[in-house]
C-alpha cells in the first residue's frame, strides 16, 4: 500500500471484496466561521481499525460525532451499514446506533448507577423482554472481556482511570456492536495502562470482528492499533497509509507528527 | 439595555424547551421506573425539610399575628387568621419557594454534570432518549410531588399553628381545627392547591432547562444550579400573581 495525500487518495484504495460499513463522503461541518471539516472522505471496512490522527481542534472528534449522529454536518453524506445517518429520524438513528459502540474520552460513565447498572443500563433499554439470567450473563462475558468481573457492584468513583477506561469499553461492547468509535481512547493515561487498553482494542476487534474508528493523537495508540492511518488536516483527509509510509514519508505535515 | 436580546432569547429557548416536554416528553414510551425513582427522591426526600419549614412557618406566624389580634380584641380569630393565611398563601408559596432551593439546584446541578461529562450524549449514543429519561421524569415529578408536599407542608404548619397559640392560652385540638377548617371553604383550597401544580412545573423545567444547557465546565454546572433557583423563585411569585389575580376573576377570593 503506498501512501497518498490529498482528497482522491482514499480512492485509489478500495480492495473490491471488502465490506464498506462507514462511507463518509464530502463531508463537512462549521462552527460559525470555524470550519472543522471541510469535504472530508472516508471509507472503512468491515473488520479493520482506522485511526484519525490530527492535532488537538483539527475536528476528529466531532468527525466520529457526526457518525454517530451526536452532530449533524452542514453538508455530506455518512453512511454506516447504508444508512444515511444525518437523514435518519430518531426512532431510526436509535435503530442504527445499537449497532455502533462510542468510547468517550472521558469515559461518560454514569457515576449516580453502579458498574453492572451501567451495564445493564443500555441493555435494559434495547432488549426489554430480556431475562435476568442472560442479562446478568452478558454483563459478566462484558467484564471479562476487560478482565474486571469484581468490580460489578463497585462505584465509578472507587474505580481508577484505567480501569474506568475499561468500564467503559466493556459497556460499550456488550450490546455487540459492529462498529466502535473510540474518542482518545489511551489520553490520559500512563504508559503501561494505555498500553493495556490497546491490546485490549486488538483483543476485542479480533474476537467480534468490529470495525474501529480510532480517534488519537498518541503515537504508540496509532502505531500499536492502526491497520490503517488517516491524517485529517485542514478539515480534509490529507494522507493515508500504514503507520510505517506515513512514519516514512517526507511531506513535512506528516512527519511533524512521527518527530 | 444590552442584556434586552439575550433575555427575550433565553426565554424564546426555555418556550422551545417546554413544548419540547410537551411534544416528546409525554408520548410512550414511559419511563414509568425513572418517574417512580424521581417521586421517590423528590418528593419523599423533601419531607423532612418541607415538614420542619412548614413547622416553624406556622409557629412563627401564630406568634407574631397574636399581638395584632389582642390589641384589637379578637385574639379568638387567632386561629381563623392563620389557618386562611397558610392555606391560601403562605403554604403554597414557601413550600414552593423551599422546594425550587432544594429541587431546583438539585436538578440544574445533576443535569449540568451529566451534561459536562457527556453522561447525556452516551444515554443518547445507547438509543435512549435523554430528553425523556432525565427532563420528562423530573419534570412530571415535580409538578405531581408539589401539591402533595404543600398539603402535608399546610397540615403540619397548622399543627405549629396549634402549638404556637397553646403558648399564651389553652385551646384544644378539636376547637383549634374546628374553628380553622369552619372559616375555610372550596374557594380557598381549590385555588391554592391548583396552583402548586404550576410551581411544581416551573421548578422541574428550570432547573431542567438549566442543566440540560449547561456549559463551560464545573463553573456552568454552578451557575446552572444557582440560576435554577433563581429563575424558579421568580417564577414562582409570578404565577403567584396570576393565580391571585384569577382567581379573583373568578369570584374565589
Amino acid at each position: 500500500m503506498e501512501i497518498s495525500t490529498g482528497s482522491s487518495m482514499s480512492e485509489k484504495k478500495i480492495p473490491e471484496d471488502r465490506e464498506t460499513v462507514i462511507e463518509i463522503e464530502h463531508l463537512c461541518k462549521r462552527f460559525g466561521e470555524n470550519v472543522v471539516l471541510n469535504d472530508f472522505n472516508l471509507k472503512v471496512y468491515r473488520n479493520e481499525n482506522v485511526v484519525v490522527l490530527g492535532k488537538s481542534g483539527a475536528g476528529k472528534s466531532v468527525l466520529i460525532k457526526c457518525v454517530i449522529g451526536l452532530l449533524k454536518p452542514d453538508s455530506g453524506t455518512i453512511r454506516v451499514l447504508g444508512k444515511n445517518v444525518p437523514e435518519l429520524d430518531h426512532e431510526d438513528l436509535d435503530k442504527i446506533r445499537t449497532k455502533i459502540g462510542f468510547l468517550f474520552q472521558g469515559n461518560a460513565l454514569y457515576d449516580s448507577m453502579t458498574v453492572r447498572e451501567n451495564l445493564e443500563f443500555s441493555l435494559r433499554r434495547q432488549w426489554i423482554k430480556l431475562p435476568q439470567t442472560e442479562v446478568d450473563a452478558l454483563v459478566k462475558e462484558a467484564l471479562g472481556n476487560v478482565s474486571l468481573p469484581h468490580t460489578a457492584d463497585m462505584m465509578p468513583a472507587e474505580l481508577s482511570g484505567g480501569m474506568l477506561k475499561r468500564i467503559a469499553l466493556a459497556r460499550t461492547l456488550i450490546l455487540k456492536p459492529e462498529i466502535i468509535l473510540y474518542d482518545e481512547p489511551t489520553t490520559g493515561l500512563d504508559p503501561v495502562t494505555a498500553r493495556e487498553i490497546d491490546n485490549l482494542i486488538i483483543a476485542l476487534q479480533k474476537k467480534y470482528h468490529t470495525a474501529s474508528i480510532i480517534i488519537s493523537h498518541d503515537m504508540n495508540c496509532v502505531k500499536n492499533t492502526a491497520d490503517r492511518v488517516v491524517l485529517l488536516l485542514d478539515g480534509k483527509c490529507y494522507a493515508e497509509g500504514t503507520y510505517r509510509e506515513l512514519e516514512e514519508a517526507a511531506d513535512e505535515n506528516i512527519k511533524q507528527f512521527f518527530e | 439595555m444590552a442584556r434586552i436580546p439575550e433575555f427575550i432569547k433565553e426565554t424564546g429557548q426555555v418556550t422551545r424547551f417546554t413544548g419540547r416536554f410537551f411534544s416528546t416528553g409525554l408520548k410512550p414510551r414511559f419511563e414509568v421506573k425513572e418517574l417512580l425513582a424521581q417521586c421517590y427522591f423528590i418528593g419523599y426526600q423533601s419531607l423532612p425539610l418541607i415538614g420542619l419549614t412548614g413547622f416553624i412557618m406556622g409557629l412563627v406566624l401564630t406568634m407574631q399575628l397574636r399581638p395584632s389580634l389582642v390589641s384589637y380584641g379578637v385574639e379568638s380569630e387567632l386561629p381563623v387568621m392563620v389557618g386562611i393565611a397558610i392555606v391560601r398563601e403562605i403554604g403554597p408559596v414557601i413550600t414552593a419557594l423551599i422546594f425550587a432551593g432544594k429541587i431546583g439546584s438539585s436538578i440544574g446541578a445533576e443535569l449540568g454534570s451529566m451534561k459536562v461529562t457527556e453522561q447525556i450524549d452516551a444515554m443518547e449514543v445507547s438509543g435512549t432518549n435523554p430528553f425523556k429519561y432525565l427532563v420528562a421524569t423530573r419534570v412530571l415529578a415535580a409538578t405531581l410531588m408539589l401539591p402533595i408536599l404543600t398539603i402535608l407542608s399546610d397540615a403540619i404548619s397548622l399543627f405549629g399553628a396549634y402549638v404556637g397559640v397553646n403558648i399564651r392560652s389553652v385551646t384544644s385540638v378539636r376547637l383549634f381545627f374546628t374553628q380553622v377548617f369552619d372559616s375555610l371553604s372550596f374557594g380557598d383550597l381549590a385555588p391554592a392547591v391548583i396552583k402548586t401544580f404550576f410551581f411544581g412545573f416551573a421548578v422541574g423545567i428550570v432547573g431542567c432547562y438549566k442543566g440540560y444547557n449547561s456549559s463551560k465546565g464545573t463553573r456552568g454546572v454552578g451557575t446552572s444550579a444557582n440560576t435554577a433557583v433563581v429563575l424558579a423563585s421568580v417564577l414562582i411569585f409570578i404565577i403567584d400573581l396570576l393565580a391571585v389575580q384569577l382567581t379573583d376573576v373568578l369570584g374565589l377570593n
